[in-house]
């Protein structure tokens, strides 16, 4: 079972500012599904190697060359809150 | 309307009627029905008129570009279109318009195809009944009171509803399948890694596959065609050369051996659905087909092993909406409470539920306990179907264990999780699958069934899919929408 302060700390990780009610309902809910996810337990993989993707891939290599990319308007066409050839944020460093 | 994509072109051809016209009357019939299903997000009238307009130009001069050449087609709004905003029916991208097409949408223009618009779907494709979308939920042109499924819900509803004749969406856990199945609509899911993901808004990256909506399987096959295929942009597309899917279609079922996995047939399913698919299946025996009892004993088990892996991957992905280079901002006193507070404000229930899911079980701590243990199950899954065929040339199952439910009905996470209990495992194992319809319940709702094959075997799905199709005459009965 998940507590509270589980659900408080998994929220601050993903950057989710969750009000009282919802914190409580996302608790109630995450306890209902990981229940479910659970019953995984039931099913022996002991020595099963873990499968990460369906294709199986190594490495995709291609020459270091230089080729068309976006150009610098395009990528800073969709900021909220663009400057100059910047995207800006709040400030970070203290003073 | 009610016409497929190789109908029309044989007409445009015989010059008995012309893309333009064709597409006016689509845009009219958006126009004057859209507003009762909510298929669409974004219309593009002009857009949609000035490729026709080329479309017919090449017609007349006997030269088109191939067989969608013309065709008026709708694309699930989790795919980048150029200058087109591309929401994901999210309010976090409400405004967001991408700088470039997904590779889908740029073969499909150089196909000739006429894309009408961008279909709803479940908010970042999380859902299975397109209820979930942040601007208005899609209802199934069958039963306007029922769910199209989901999350490729519009898609289908389009293609249900005479609103596009053919669309194109994406699957992750079953996106395409289920509500084709619900919706009446052939749907394919292809093989992991046969359609490039490039442009397409990522939900769990090892998971996510492009594939077709059509009224019949040719259809399909062309639509599947147009977009298959290596691209250097994703490099998880897989480097094979492309079948002509459209003519191996008529090969037939005869000396085929199709495996039935009894853990498809569990306890509680629906009895019309298991009637109709039982049904559909003696339909395949009498055209030859072999039938062998398979067993795929971890399937009970694929559910939740999806439901650790694709919030493990989708919380990651989704972690790149933070207010920064694009999407919705909302002001805060420092970075932290800016990303809290706007991802607060652009995020759903849904996807909040999952990233927070997502997180928990990538922390440290529950890492092995969650997401290792649903890695190594993930490889049980894997190699039961490799078992399987190696006996069996196609798996056929039912595409969803029930018809399609009401709005507002499943209010509970999990019991919207079920409805893919059938689709999750082809997801997990990277294989190709397709929904077909083979009936309908007393109500006159639509049921389909499920062909799932070898990697990169979808000439053979398409196939027996077309054999069954050509047998049955369950494509004639379409939804009165008016």
């Amino acid at each position: 079972m998940i507590e509270r302060k589980d659900v408080e700390h998994v929220a601050r990780l993903t950057r989710l500012a969750l009000s009282d009610a919802e914190l409580e309902r996302m608790r109630e809910q995450l306890n209902s599904i990981l229940a479910h996810l659970d019953t995984l337990r039931a099913v022996p993989t002991e020595g099963v190697e873990p499968t990460s993707h369906a294709v199986d891939l190594v490495n995709v290599m291609r020459d270091d060359e230089v080729t068309a990319c976006l150009p610098q308007d395009a990528a800073l066409a969709n900021a909220p809150d663009p400057s100059g050839e910047f995207f800006r944020v709040p400030r970070i460093i203290e003073e | 309307m009610y016409r497929p994509i190789h109908e029309l072109t044989d007409a445009y051809r015989r010059g008995d009627l012309t893309p333009t016209t064709v597409a006016e009357d689509y845009l009219a019939r958006i126009g004057k029905l859209d507003g009762k299903v909510g298929a669409y997000l974004t219309v593009v009238r002009d857009q949609a008129l000035a490729a026709a307009r080329e479309s017919e130009l090449r017609w007349r001069a006997g030269s088109p570009r191939g067989p969608l050449d013309g065709a008026p087609i709708a694309v699930k709004d989790v795919l980048c279109t150029a200058g087109v905003r591309t929401t994901c029916g999210s309010k976090m991208l409400e405004r967001f318009v991408p700088p470039f097409d997904a590779t889908t949408v740029e073969r499909l223009r150089a196909a000739g195809a006429v894309i009408l618009g961008k279909t709803n779907l479940d908010e970042f494709a999380m859902g299975s009944s397109t209820e979930h979308s942040a601007y208005h939920p899609t209802r199934n042109p069958w039963d306007l009171t029922r769910v199209p499924g989901g999350s490729s819900g519009g898609s289908a509803a389009a293609v249900a509803g005479g609103l596009a004749a053919g669309a194109y969406g994406s699957d992750t856990g079953g996106s395409i399948r289920q509500p084709a199945a619900f919706c009446g609509v052939v749907g394919m899911k292809p093989t992991y890694g046969r359609v490039s993901r490039y442009g397409l808004v990522a939900l769990a990256s090892s998971l996510d596959q492009i594939g077709p909506f059509a009224q019949d399987v040719t259809d399909a096959a062309l639509l599947l065609g147009a977009v298959a295929g290596h691209d250097p942009h994703d490099a998880t597309s897989i480097e094979a050369p492309v079948p002509d899917y459209a003519a191996e279609l008529t090969k037939g079922v005869a000396g085929l051996t199709l495996g039935l996995p009894d853990e498809y047939f569990p306890d509680g399913m629906d009895p019309e659905v298991e009637r109709a698919v039982r049904q559909g299946i003696e339909v395949l025996k009498g055209l030859g087909a072999k039938i062998e009892r398979v067993s795929l004993p971890t399937t009970p088990h694929a559910l939740a092993a999806y439901y650790v892996i694709l919030p493990a991957e989708a919380s990651s992905n989704l972690a790149r909406y933070d207010g920064v280079k694009y999407g919705l901002r909302v002001a805060g006193r420092d970075l932290i409470d800016m990303e809290s507070r706007t991802r607060s404000a652009g995020f759903g229930a849904e996807v909040k539920r999952r990233i927070m899911l997502g997180t928990y079980v990538l922390s440290a701590g529950y890492y092995d306990a969650y997401y290792g243990k649903a890695q190594s199950v993930r490889t049980l899954v894997r190699r039961e179907f490799a078992a399987a065929f190696a006996k069996v040339d196609l798996i056929v199952a039912p595409t969803t264990p029930n018809v399609p439910f009401k709005h507002g009905e499943k209010q509970d996470p999990l019991s919207m999780y079920l409805n893919d209990v059938f689709t999750i495992p082809g997801n997990l194992s990277g294989i190709p699958g397709l929904s077909v319809p083979c009936g309908f319940s007393a109500a006159g709702l639509p049921i389909g069934l499920q062909l799932l094959g070898r990697p990169l075997d979808e000439a053979r799905v398409l196939r027996a899919a077309y054999a069954y199709e050509q047998a049955t005459s369950w494509r004639s009965r379409r939804p009165e929408l008016s």
